[in-house]
């Protein structure tokens, strides 16, 4: 009796699952792919790789500030790991909500790249920054400096702190991260032309997680006595390695340099663990691209080569080729000049 | 009076019970697939752009693994079992097709291994639980970290990206000019199968049988062992098939992907109204409760909320909602009690005194 009355209750309930189903869908298949109105095309949507990464929080104050400027919208939201699938759930959010341009950086070249052919055929128009997709995914590329002369400055700055010899390592972030897999690649042409007796040992990856970081660079001093220096080309991974060197033995006899923000360093530049590492400022970083993104969606730029915009402070830049905007150079922070710099 | 002395104890009870509307009404799958209605309607008016109808195609592909994974743990949860391996079995299916594929395997043979590869995971956990009689919880919670230490280890920290456009983009078609995902129609057909599977074979009765009391369902001829391994080795083969989607959606194939799912999974068919303690649940308020999980993404996501926010709003919800349910079923039975210890008082006064002389 009862069981009947469950299947009869479960076939009831079906039928209303796939009602629902169906209803839903119907209302879907109606109207075209062209919104008009709900969508506001004067929207910026900032998407970093994750949350709570001080390099991105201060990338997306600047771009706060231009939006500010400019006087449009501007949201920024993200995942809280900095995995391709994350990203593209908010990649998609951007598309219903037809933001006028999306700026992401991106956690793999190709992952998200379905997602982003979806937003520019609703009428998004997407500028990657700091990490690229492939060029054929996004209108403008805004890149931090230019790659070979981030290679060169960490591998000069290095050189500089362990005496021009020595086996060297590399603290990276992701293994599959499109902008690290060149610096380093370039780090390595460049350790080969200008400076041969120093060995670069292992490249070890920490996934831009502070834990992880703070694991791999206690294994790279055990698996490797010699060590003479550790490059990070990544904020998450410098600042991770300076606070496990500033309680060991090594202090001051392994040296440490890469891509830091000033605010995460100071104290171990001050202590000594760190004589002077390189960044760019991510804070102009996310002002030029928002002035990037807004030149795109009121279509002031295509982003073709030789393209010029107008990025507020920063004065005019013009589009080089594939679409690759570029920032400028980076600056080195010692102990001279890190308390001028607040970020 | 008379009438009623005349009727036939199944009769009796048929009276007592609750009318046949408030039976099919008033359970727990009924107020989830309310639930979401209410949600979806609600999103609908208030949230901005959520009512466009893109939302149900960027909706359908997101929740598309957690449905797959959702159907055969129902199952497996309804036993009295749970899989907690399965999220790790994606990352080991989208390891070995992509490493398969890698070495030139053509793409329908590379996922067939890895498809059966994952049904061998599966059969494994099966075989732990079964044979050996050890805990499927203490089981999968190993083999979780067994299966994606495999897939993490085999790959490291990279990815294989270079995959055809063409299986993407199938992933991804739409059915015509529609904004249904071309997915959809196997994963109803599945949803089907798995729906009458559980609610109108033996086969499901046995599952159900299993979940309430494990001696009585063997004594009754169920074959306890067989109905978990048969799921278990299931749930492998239906990860696997998630493991397959994940890496041709984001053209990526990866060891940590769907880090972290088995939670969602677990979350969303217990938020569907199935017994954690085994012997109840249904597919169709499964499938309701993974679309609402799915909705309420959506719809923070579309409100401008971060990540962050969105999982501790989620976590809040499904929390309230599993609370609600216990609650519902709790006054439920203690209203049930009432009416029966009420409603009875007429027809058994008569017989009462007697029995009760006779304790």
């Amino acid at each position: 009796m009862t069981s009947k009355f469950r299947r009869a209750g479960s076939a009831v309930a079906i039928v209303a699952a796939l009602g629902l189903a169906l209803s839903a869908c119907g209302g879907g298949s109606g109207s075209g792919d062209e919104g008009e109105g709900g969508g506001d095309t004067s929207s910026i949507t900032f998407i970093p790789k994750n949350l709570g990464n001080p390099y991105f929080d201060a990338s997306d104050k600047g771009g706060k500030n231009a939006a500010k400027e400019i006087g449009t919208k501007w949201a920024q939201v993200g995942p809280t790991e900095s995995t391709p699938d994350s990203q593209v759930s908010f990649i998609n959010t951007a598309t219903q909500q037809r933001a006028g341009a999306l700026v992401v950086s991106a956690n793999d070249p190709t992952a998200i790249g379905d997602a982003l052919e979806e937003a520019r055929n609703a009428g998004t128009k997407v500028v990657t920054m700091d990490s690229d997709t492939e060029p054929q995914f996004r209108d403008v590329f805004v890149s931090q400096a230019d790659a070979a002369g981030i290679a060169k400055s960490q591998v000069d700055l290095i050189a500089e702190q362990i005496g021009g010899k020595g086996e060297v390592a590399v603290l990276s972030a992701a293994a599959n991260a499109t902008n690290q897999n060149e610096w380093i690649k370039l780090m390595e042409e460049e350790l080969a032309a200008n400076h041969p007796d120093i060995k670069l040992v292992q490249t070890v990856y920490g996934d831009d997680d502070d834990q992880k970081s703070f694991d791999k660079t206690a294994g790279l001093l055990q698996s490797h006595p010699n060590l003479k220096g550790i490059i990070s080309p990544t904020t998450v991974g410098i600042a991770a390695a300076a606070r496990y060197l500033s309680d060991s033995q090594y202090k001051g006899k392994v040296a440490l340099t890469g891509l830091g923000t000033p605010n995460q360093m100071r104290e171990y530049i001050k202590d000594g663990t760190v004589k002077s590492f390189a960044l760019w400022d991510p804070e102009q970083l996310g002002y030029l691209s928002a002035y990037a993104a807004d030149a795109l969606a009121s279509g002031d730029i295509e982003g073709k080569e030789g393209d010029k915009f107008e990025a507020g402070d920063l004065g005019e830049y013009t589009v080089g080729a594939d679409g690759v905007v570029v920032l400028g150079e980076p600056t080195v922070f010692d102990e001279s000049n890190i308390d001028d710099f607040d970020f | 009076m008379s009438l009623l002395a005349e009727k036939t104890p199944a009769r009796t009870y048929a009276a007592h019970a609750k009318p046949w509307w408030q039976r099919t009404l008033m359970t727990r799958d009924a107020a989830i697939i309310a639930l979401l209605v209410v949600v979806w309607t609600y999103a609908s008016i208030v949230i901005l752009n959520f009512s466009d109808p893109i939302t149900v195609y960027f909706l359908v592909l997101d929740v598309t693994p957690i449905l797959l994974i959702a159907l055969p743990m129902t199952l497996i949860i309804i036993t009295g079992e749970i899989d907690l391996s399965v999220a790790s079995v994606v990352g080991l299916s989208s390891v070995l097709f992509g490493v398969l594929h890698r070495e030139g395997v053509p793409m329908v043979a590379a996922m067939v291994l890895a498809l059966l590869a994952c049904a061998v995971a599966g059969a494994f956990n099966g075989v732990l639980v079964t044979r050996f009689g050890l805990p499927s919880l203490a089981v999968t919670i190993g083999t979780m970290a067994l299966f994606r230490g495999i897939a993490v280890g085999a790959l490291g920290t990279t990815a294989i990206t270079d995959w055809p456009d063409a299986w993407g983009d199938l992933v991804q078609a739409r059915i015509g000019d529609s904004q249904i995902p071309l997915m959809t129609v196997p994963l109803v057909a599945l949803i089907v199968i798995f729906a009458v599977v559980l609610h109108f074979t033996p086969f499901g009765r046995g599952i159900f049988a299993a979940g309430l009391s494990k001696d009585a369902a063997r004594f009754s001829g169920v074959n306890v062992d067989r109905t978990k391994l048969i799921l278990f080795t299931l749930s492998g083969l239906v990860s696997g098939l998630a493991g397959i989607y994940f890496t041709l959606r984001y053209g990526s194939a990866r060891g940590d992907n769907a880090t972290g799912l088995e939670l969602q999974v677990v979350a969303a068919v217990l938020l569907g109204g199935v017994s954690i303690f085994g012997g109840r649940g249904a597919i169709p308020g499964v499938i309701a409760g993974v679309v609402l999980i799915g909705t309420i993404g959506s719809a923070l996501r579309l409100d401008g909320l971060s990540a962050n926010i969105i999982q501790i709003i989620t976590g809040v919800l499904l929390i309230a909602a599993v609370i609600a349910a216990s609650v519902l079923g709790w006054t439920g039975r203690i209203v049930g009690t009432y009416r029966r210890q009420h409603s009875s008082d007429e027809p058994s006064s008569k017989q009462s005194p007697q029995r009760k002389r006779s304790e």
